[in-house]
This record gives C-alpha cells, sequence and structure tokens, in this order.
C-alpha cells in the first residue's frame, strides 16, 4: 500500500536518513524503535511532507512521487489520506475537542457542518471523549489532549495514521489511556505506523518491528525476531539498555 | 483665574474639539485600519518565507522605522510633487501614517504569530488544511489576542502622533489650536486644552483596551 524508497534527508551538512526504505501493508501495525537520533520522527516528517526529503520515492497506492520533487497537489493528496498524530498533540488551542476533529472536515473537506460533527462526536466517543466534547485543550490533561488527537486522526477516515512518539509527553499514569486506544484501533485493523519507546505496544500490538539507528534501518521483523533473536548487535545493545532502564524504574 | 481666560478657554474648547471629532478621530482610525491591513501582509510574507517579498517587507520596515514621521509626512506631500505625484493633505497623511503604523506593528504581529505554539501549522497540514485556512481560522485569532495589548499603544500612539499632521497643512485638532493661540496670545493655556483633549481621548481608548481584554478573556490564563 504504502513504500518509501531509499529516503535520503540532510540537515544541514548532517545526513539523518541515509536511504531508508519502508513498506506497508494494508492492517500493518508497524512499531519504529530506535535510540534518539535515529531518524525515526524525520522519517514519518518527511513521508508526510513536513520536512523535505533530498532523495527517495514513495509510492502510495497509485500515487508515485519522488520527495525532492512534490507538487502542492500530490502532498496534499497523500495529507487527505494520512493521518498524524503528534508528539504534542498540537491541538487546536482556540477550539473546543469537537470543533479540533471536525475543523479540517470542515475546512479542507467541505463538509456540512452536521455532518462533519456527526462524524466528530463519533471520533471522539470511540476514543473515550464523549463527555468533553466542548473542552479546550487547555481544560484537558495530556492523556485527554492525545485522545483527541487521535480523534482528529480518524475522523478523516485515513487509510494510515502516523503516531510520532504519541506517549512520549505523557505523564506515566496517563500513557495506558493513549495506549488502550491505540489498542483498539489496531484491533479494528487500522493500519498504523507508529514510532515509540512503549516496548510493551510493540510485542503485543505490532505485526512488524523495524530498528533504526544512525539513520539507516538496521533491522526489521515480526515482534519475536526483533525481541528474542536479534541479529544485529546493535539492536541487542539497544533492546539491552531499554530493559535495563526498565529493571531501574522498578 | 482672569474671567477672560476662562472664557476663551471655554470658547476655544468646542474650536478644537469640533476638528478632533471630524478631522483627528477619523484620521486615526483610517490610517490605523489600514496600517493594520499593511502590517499583516507585512507580517505573512515573512512568515510564510516569501522569498523576494520578504526581503521586500524587512527593507519597507527599515525604512520607515529608521526616518522621522514628520519626514516621511513632508516627502509625501511636499515632496513627491516634484515626482508628478500631487495628493492633498488628508490623502497625504492616511498614506503617511499607514505606512508607519503598518511598519510598526507588522513586528507586532509577526512576534504574535510566532508566539502561538507551533505544530498547530503542522497539525492543519496533516488534516489537509492549506497555510492560508490554517492561518486564517487557527494560528491569527491566536496571534491576535497575544497582539492586542501592543496592538493599542500603536493605536494610542498615533493618535497623538497625528498632530503632526498640522505640518502639511492638515486642520486638525492641533492645527486649530495653533490658530486661536496665534490670534489670542495665549499660548500656554491653548495648548495645555489641547493636550488635555488628547488625554481625554486616550483616556476613552484606555478604558476600550481594558474592555476589550476583558471581552478577549485575557486576564485568564
Amino acid at each position: 500500500m504504502l513504500r518509501v524508497e531509499n529516503l535520503h534527508k540532510f540537515f544541514g551538512a548532517n545526513e539523518v536518513l541515509k536511504g531508508v526504505s519502508l513498506e506497508v501493508d494494508k492492517g500493518d501495525v508497524v512499531v519504529i524503535l530506535g535510540p534518539s537520533g535515529s531518524g525515526k520522527t524525520t522519517l514519518l516528517r518527511s513521508i508526510n511532507f513536513l520536512e523535505t526529503a533530498e532523495q527517495g520515492t514513495l509510492q502510495f497506492d497509485d500515487l508515485h512521487i519522488h520527495f525532492p520533487e512534490a507538487e502542492k497537489k500530490q502532498i496534499r493528496e497523500v495529507r487527505m489520506r494520512t493521518g498524524f498524530v503528534f508528539q504534542n498533540y498540537n491541538l487546536f488551542l482556540n477550539k473546543t475537542a469537537l470543533a479540533n476533529v471536525t475543523e479540517g472536515l470542515i475546512t479542507a473537506r467541505k463538509l456540512p457542518r452536521a455532518e462533519a460533527e456527526q462524524i466528530g462526536r463519533a471520533a471522539l466517543q470511540k476514543v473515550g471523549l464523549g463527555d468533553r466534547m466542548e473542552y479546550y485543550p487547555q481544560q484537558l490533561s495530556g492523556g485527554q489532549q492525545q485522545r483527541v488527537g487521535i480523534a482528529r486522526a480518524i475522523a478523516t477516515n485515513p487509510e494510515v495514521i502516523f503516531f510520532d512518539e504519541p506517549t512520549s509527553a505523557l505523564d506515566p499514569e496517563l500513557i495506558g489511556e493513549v495506549l488502550a486506544v491505540m489498542k483498539k484501533l489496531a484491533r479494528e485493523g487500522t493500519t498504523m505506523v507508529v514510532v515509540t519507546h512503549e516496548m510493551s505496544f510493540a510485542q503485543s500490538v505490532a505485526n512488524k518491528v523495524i530498528f533504526m539507528a544512525g539513520g539507516v534501518v538496521v533491522e526489521e521483523g515480526t515482534p519475536r525476531q526483533i525481541f528474542t533473536a536479534a541479529r544485529e548487535e546493535r539492536t541487542k545493545q539497544f533492546l539491552r539498555r531499554i530493559n535495563r532502564e526498565v529493571e531501574y524504574i522498578i | 483665574m482672569e474671567d477672560r481666560l476662562v472664557t476663551l478657554l471655554l470658547q476655544s474648547f468646542a474650536q478644537i474639539l469640533v476638528p478632533g471629532l471630524l478631522v483627528t478621530i477619523p484620521l486615526t482610525v483610517v490610517s490605523f485600519i489600514l496600517g493594520i491591513l499593511v502590517a499583516l501582509g507585512t507580517a505573512l510574507v515573512q512568515i510564510a518565507e516569501l522569498r523576494g517579498l520578504k526581503q521586500l517587507a524587512r527593507f519597507y520596515v527599515w525604512i520607515v522605522r529608521g526616518t522621522p514621521l514628520l519626514v516621511q509626512l513632508y516627502i509625501i506631500f511636499y515632496g513627491l510633487p516634484n515626482l508628478g505625484i500631487k495628493l492633498d493633505a488628508i490623502p497625504a497623511a492616511i498614506i503617511a501614517f499607514s505606512l508607519n503604523v503598518g511598519a510598526y506593528t507588522s513586528e507586532t504581529l509577526r512576534a504574535a504569530i510566532l508566539a502561538v505554539p507551533g505544530g498547530q501549522l503542522e497539525a492543519g497540514y496533516c488534516v489537509g488544511m492549506s497555510f492560508s485556512q490554517t492561518m486564517r481560522r487557527i494560528i491569527l485569532p491566536q496571534a491576535f489576542k497575544i497582539a492586542f495589548p501592543p496592538l493599542f499603544n500603536s493605536f494610542i500612539s498615533l493618535t497623538k502622533d497625528t498632530s503632526l499632521a498640522a505640518n502639511i497643512t492638515v486642520l486638525e485638532m492641533f492645527m486649530a489650536t495653533q490658530r486661536i493661540a496665534a490670534r489670542t496670545y495665549e499660548p500656554f493655556a491653548l495648548y495645555c486644552e489641547v493636550g488635555f483633549i488628547y488625554l481625554l481621548f486616550c483616556t476613552v481608548l484606555t478604558r476600550l483596551q481594558s474592555y476589550g481584554e476583558r471581552r478577549l478573556s485575557l486576564n485568564k490564563a
């Protein structure tokens, strides 16, 4: 469904993605792991053209795009057909939870308000915020804000949703509610690409795990392959360190 | 106080206030509105990083902020006729004040737009909205709240700066006072009087600002 090939991205002279390829099939839950600075976030942002990659191609069903030469129309189409959930939620602060979800439907998709609100209410109910529709972002907890962010992403019925460290900005006790929503979406067959440090999510929900480091994909496979039988030394090191951190917290 | 002075102050009050209401205030309001539009354009082309226009905007701000308002008024009213552009005093004043306010408040607006928590523009893009849609519906309403107090600063400032238009023959409040002072030889009383009327105008504006801030609930966190 979605295939990225040979993606190169520079920040100045610093090459943060050194020829990354990624394939996502319908219904996949792909989790991207890796130390910070490995290019995971930049990869997601480049696919959605929030960053302009210097090299590489994107194939999205019938759409073929050479990243540096993407036309406005193509960029818009990719964004219309995908959803994006940000680490810092990035909710529209002057809009209520419901208006956050309906804004894109009304402004970009030109849906009638009534229809947009019907979709918006359903989306908020799905993430468990049926009773918070008229709240402004500042009146919501981080976990609730991120769930509004997810509702905003699913409201447009995207073919794939990108999650960029969706729980990294949250207090530990709020992470669970966001992960629960994501698990629910995964069970329903939503195609998801998730950058996260939540190993339990990767182990229990993903059907494909990608380990990135230093701007390249080091290793990819099923969760079982990666977590119990990693081939690459860098992957093993990373998993050992993560596990040690978990023990340390306990 | 002498009776003569009291009578003069009372008589002149209306003679000064009327051009104040009929010229100073409309001149201020029209110039400010046009100035804000100029400022918005100037700020947005810089935020959107439109090459060429961005440089032009910086150049414009540099020129206007770097030269005295009085000199700008003289150039537009007395200078441009040399280039074959003759303007009446009031249009010349409006142009000068709008450009002046535009340059200063473009910086206010630019700062306010940049102060709106980033990422919302990207979030707009990700739900399929364009730059201008996201600006109009998400970013600018928030930026306007941030910019509101400093914009009122500029508005109050402009109210008083319109007195400079007296130099290019606009018969506004200050010129009306000058004329009466020249006739009656009471500059101290009359210039204090006109100062007092400016103060009245600005007091009303200060009240308006407080009211506006309450309406925008700027006082709430």
